[in-house]
């Protein structure tokens, strides 16, 4: 993350900095996490498109569960959670 | 800063802030019509002008079509709305748009369809693995804030847009492993011999290729396995008959790219061969109802900014202004005519799923499931697939492609949304937290 102002971010309850206007996927991807919801049958998925087609990102986002992570802003104070 | 328009009743309201969409709203504003433009986006620009996040919120200034673009749309007068993701038709003359905050009704005289277009994924054994990704989506993801540096990315698919995506993650500081292209040398040199006919194009593809020196780019080459622990680690690509490994921290996939025409089908309007049906101004077979851009044929960005402003004119009245720019559009289209035909996948590709390979992520169901179907409306009932939150945008296109099964017709809500965003309760204000 690079240049502009910084916000902070919680994901799985770790605080993280990060620029504004980074979507929450690539928050996410940055933390190190890859497995970003559990399919049907319990596979690991992270995002796929990243324009909010595949459904594949979704996270809980400030309690708002299936929110697709690559069409969010990260805002300061955001909670989110993956594989819920 | 704009004028704050507050009414969410327009003479022209445009579905789409890509290239069509901004080329669309300038051109009808311009003309004098109040203009409304809908994107689900929280940024106009549409995939190919995603701004990078570093870059938002400051002034264009910039020298580049985009800005020049943007610009333009700011000083037009027309109303954005950033982060409404357009979910029912109602009504004629209405569309229910679903926002952070609640449903919006946006009324309109005459609509304009930018929808764009996605990109088409072919399963593989491996391909749902994370780290797996299209090759627009990991540029998006890139574009979005996501650090690429030092990665190692293989690129695999199809067309041109792997050649700038790679170029893009390059500059971004990305390792770029492998471009692996499903058309064969043959037919992509046939191709470069005949862009000397475009120069602007010709000299697009020498800048790419100077950008590119040095990344291994392999013909005849597609995915057949990708593995890895918690994500992908390794892709196995089929090239020249061989298998080759290639050790990798993002595969990033695209097989072409597919129209959005969902809207175009829910409000009736006729398509031919999976693509809009327009006449030279630019209208559908349904009154007032315009589209320009990839819903019409894939046809990328210049062909996105001529037919946008055709649709812009033509729905704001302007029809003579329309009719100047046919001559361009024809030329823009028999480029996208060679660009296609060059690309086109191969049969071979029909063989890269494995019976025990997910089709359609939403349900996961295999590629064996399918199989025992004999189409698309057989295969929703005994598999459900397509019957997950993408409504078949991922795996609709795979199976149109593996098993030749045209999809449905499409059934409201156009996208998922939350109830009571479809229960009437929409606003027919702009809320206070929209982008305007």
């Amino acid at each position: 993350m690079s240049g502009g102002e910084s916000i902070s971010i919680a994901i799985d309850g770790t605080r993280r900095r990060v620029s504004l206007g980074t979507s929450v996927a690539a928050a996410i991807l940055a933390a190190g996490v890859s497995k970003f919801r559990r399919s049907v049958t319990g596979e690991p998925r992270g995002p796929l498109c990243g324009m909010g087609v595949c459904f594949e990102c979704r996270v809980t986002i400030d309690g708002n569960a299936h929110a697709r992570s690559c069409m969010v802003l990260c805002s300061d104070g955001m909670d989110v959670r993956t594989d819920d | 800063m704009i004028e704050r328009e507050t009414s969410l009743e327009f003479d022209v309201l445009v579905a789409g802030a890509g290239p069509a969409g901004i080329a669309a709203a300038c051109t009808a504003a311009e003309s004098g019509a109040k203009v409304g433009v809908a994107d689900a986006n929280p940024n106009p620009g549409g995939q190919i002008w995603r701004m990078k996040a570093a870059e938002r919120g400051e002034a264009p200034h910039r020298s580049d079509a985009a800005s020049r673009w943007r610009v333009r749309l700011k000083a037009s007068g027309a109303t954005v709305l950033s982060g409404a993701e357009i979910v029912a038709n109602p009504e004629p003359g209405v569309l229910v748009a679903e926002t952070p905050g609640g449903g919006i009704a946006l009324r309109y005289k005459k609509l304009v369809i930018a929808t764009g277009a996605r990109e088409r994924f072919v399963p593989f054994p491996g391909w749902t693995l994370p780290n797996v990704m299209g090759a627009g989506g990991l540029q998006a993801l890139v574009k979005s804030g996501l650090e690429i540096d030092g990665a190692r990315v293989v690129i695999a698919g199809s067309g041109p847009l792997l050649l700038a995506v790679a170029a893009y993650l390059r500059h971004c500081g990305a390792r770029i492993e492998a471009i692996c292209e499903q058309a064969s040398a043959k037919k992509v040199h046939a191709f470069a011999r005949k862009l000397a006919l475009y120069p602007a194009k010709f000299w697009q593809a020498a800048s790419l290729r100077t950008s590119l020196f040095g990344v291994r780019y392999l013909y005849s080459s597609w995915p057949v396995a990708a593995g890895g622990a918690e994500k992908v680690e390794w892709v196995d690509i089929s090239e020249g008959g061989g298998i080759r490994r290639i050790d990798c921290d993002y595969l990033a996939c695209g097989f072409d790219l597919v129209p959005n025409t969902e809207l175009a089908q829910a409000l009736g309007c006729r398509l031919a061969d999976g693509f809009v049906e327009v006449d030279e101004s630019m209208q559908t077979s349904v009154e007032g109802v315009y589209c320009a851009g990839e819903p019409l044929g894939i046809g990328g960005l210049e062909t996105a900014l001529i037919e946008g402003q055709i649709a812009g004119f033509a729905a704001a009245g302007k029809s003579a202004r329309a009719a100047a720019l046919l001559r361009d559009r024809t030329k823009a289209r028999d480029f996208a005519e060679l660009l296609n035909e060059t690309f086109a996948l191969r049969d071979e590709l029909r063989r890269m799923p494995a019976d025990s390979t997910l089709v359609c992520r939403c349900e996961d169901v295999t590629f064996g499931r399918l199989r025992a179907q004999t189409n698309w409306r057989s295969a929703k009932l005994q598999t459900r697939c397509g019957m997950g939150p993408c409504q078949g945008r991922v795996c609709g296109p795979a199976v149109e492609f593996l098993f030749g099964w045209q999809p449905d017709s499409v059934r409201p809500p156009i996208f998922p949304a939350r109830i009571d965003t479809l229960i009437g309760s929409a606003s027919e204000e702009i809320p206070a937290h929209l982008t305007v």
